[in-house]
């Protein structure tokens, strides 16, 4: 009786509210300053983060187009010459170039067949109780600082390697030691991405597969590979863009010092274009000098690298795309 | 069930388990070689579930168990030495969504030929023309076998995984309300070609669609469901087989006014 009661006074009450909304109801727009605040403030973040690599760029830009027109070196050199000697006025990046491009090669080596082989099995074979737990140990590895991964290479893996190589063959600072470690660092990043383009493939396509007497693994190379060759190729451009960015490893374990060896030697020092920014600007560097010039060029060097990597993985995405529905 | 041994599988006892939990309890049919039998039921009800466990599809579910024999030619198929993708080759299967793989026409069709290790070009031609001809696709793709398959419209792709499943030249197609996402002239366009595929083919269908069990099958299974209340609140409910006859018999006479029910459409 008393809760009819109280259900019947609820009732005329939202009874009388929507007649009252009714009374002043026109179709004039109400104002409503929270929204209109909300999306104020978001308009504001991504803003904020244009002009933020808008100045980067400025500031890369106007630095390198010093550098440039000091007269000590010209771009031309800076693109071919193989000696990076700042002391001796030689600004060739080829030297770092390369080491970058052999300690990414290196960690790409491993990080793309033990990245996708894991993703696979993750994705494909595991029970989902294995799949639950490895999956967030894997993850751990993503939050290891990189400091500590260079210390790792420096006195784990450069150790190991002379123990195979022979001490003569591998020096203390080597390329291989820091891309192998590299490579461990990008694992679960390549890992994941690569596990959700595979799960996201749909089921019915997989049924279909086995529908048609596929065995698991025919079905994992004729049709969840094919669907996710976009997402995993985005995975592993985003694996090498992280390993051409890297700097703490490589500062740490390849080495001090520019080093041109043709054929490439991943047993001797050498500094990546990151290792050497990283120390110089470390060190007592006089402002405006052509050697602090030189960083910014570098800078926009791997900017350059690391955007035609971003757009080579856009046009992959698109291109590859198996458009599934 | 006048001819004797013209069975292309036979059911006996079978249950059906997702974990601990029964899905379809105790389900004995045979069904007719070069026949179309149709399962028809509430949601629920099992009837996919059943149709799954016929080429083993269910063991792709983790958990999913079955119990009990399901014979094709006198061979147990879930006899330890059977293997599964062995009996998916042999018991086709078309789906209730049409999911053609994001590849051509022609690679669609010749997947399963080369699973087989089909390798000759030429005879990969002539398994993908029979193949389309056979699902009544030909005449509107042979144009542009290169097109993705998914470009096609819904009830082409149907057939184009139609063509796709007898491409591999099953004994038997399983079709799970093949034509649940199409519309009515696509239906009309699947359904004559199942009364076509049956003259070489055993097929089982499941479908929603009571009118389309009465126009396509010559024999129909009803499955039901059985309810128990477990704990206050929570309740146990599984498939179990109601009835199982001639199409006609079963729509014109059913034997329990369950049936009678459900075919009424007073309850689905």
């Amino acid at each position: 009786m008393q809760t009819q009661l109280e259900a019947g006074r609820e009732i005329s009450r939202v009874q009388s509210a929507v007649a009252a909304r009714r009374a002043q109801a026109t179709l004039y727009k109400r104002p409503r300053p929270g929204e209109d605040a909300i999306r104020v403030y978001l308009l504001l973040c991504g803003i904020l983060s244009i002009f933020t690599t808008l100045g980067i760029i400025f500031v890369l830009g106007e630095e390198s187009l010093r550098f440039f027109t000091s007269g000590v070196t010209n771009a031309v050199e800076f693109l071919t010459s193989i000696k990076w000697q700042p002391q001796a006025g030689e600004f060739g990046i080829l030297p770092l170039l390369e080491s970058t491009l052999m300690t990414s090669f290196m960690a790409m080596l491993v990080a793309i067949p033990l990245g996708l082989g894991s993703a696979i099995y993750l994705a494909e074979y595991a029970p989902s109780r294995v799949r639950s737990t490895m999956k967030p140990i894997l993850e751990v590895l993503a939050g290891i600082p990189t400091v500590v991964y260079g210390y790792f290479a420096l006195t784990f893996m450069t150790p190991a390697l002379r123990g195979i190589f022979g001490q003569d063959a591998v020096q203390i600072y080597n390329t291989a030691a820091a891309g192998i470690v590299m490579g461990i660092m990008i694992l679960p990043t390549i890992s994941s991405m690569a596990e959700d383009a595979l799960s996201s493939v749909p089921r019915s396509l997989r049924e279909a597969s086995y529908g048609l007497g596929a065995t698991r693994f025919e079905t994992i190379v004729k049709v969840v590979l094919p669907a996710a060759l976009s997402g995993i190729l985005a995975a592993f451009i985003i694996g090498i863009s992280r390993a051409v960015g890297e700097t703490m490893i490589v500062a740490l374990a390849a080495g001090a010092g520019s080093n041109w060896s043709f054929p490439p030697n991943f047993f001797v020092a050498a500094e990546t274009m990151t290792g050497h920014i990283a120390r110089i600007s470390g060190g007592d560097l006089s402002y405006d000098s052509v050697d602090y010039n030189s960083l910014f060029a570098i800078g926009l060097m791997l900017f350059f690298i690391t955007l035609g990597l971003n757009l080579l993985s856009q046009w992959v995405s698109k291109r590859f795309r198996e458009v599934y529905q | 069930m006048t001819q004797n041994g013209a069975y292309a599988i036979q059911l006996k006892n079978v249950d059906v388990f997702y974990g601990p939990k029964l899905a379809v309890s105790d389900v004995s049919l045979n069904i007719q070689t070069r026949r179309i039998t149709a399962f028809i039921g509430p949601s629920g009800c099992g009837k996919s579930t059943v149709l799954r466990s016929i080429n083993r599809m269910n063991d792709l579910i983790p958990g999913a168990r079955v119990q009990g024999d399901v014979t094709f030619q006198g061979q147990n198929l879930y006899a330890p030495e059977v293997d599964p993708v062995e009996v998916r080759r042999r018991i086709g299967m078309v789906f209730q969504k049409p999911n053609p793989f994001p590849k051509s026409i022609y690679d669609n069709v010749a997947y399963g030929p080369r699973l087989l290790g089909v390798r000759s070009k030429a005879v990969l031609d002539e398994i993908v023309e029979k193949s389309l001809k056979g699902a009544y696709l030909w005449d509107e793709v042979r144009s542009d076998l290169k097109k993705s398959g998914l470009a096609l419209s819904g009830g082409q792709q149907q057939r184009l995984c139609i063509a796709r499943t007898i491409a591999v030249e099953p004994e038997v197609i399983l079709m799970d309300e093949p034509c649940s996402a199409l519309d009515p002239i696509a239906t009309q366009a699947v359904e004559d070609l199942m009364k076509i595929l049956v003259k070489q083919y055993t097929i089982v269908i499941v479908t929603h669609n009571m009118q389309q069990a009465q126009r396509v099958s010559d024999f129909t299974a009803f499955f039901s469901i059985r309810k128990q209340e477990e704990t206050p609140g929570k309740e146990n409910r599984w498939g179990v087989l109601g009835e199982f006859a001639e199409t006609t018999e079963l729509f014109s006479s059913p034997n329990s006014e369950e049936t009678e029910r459900y075919i009424r459409g007073e309850f689905g």
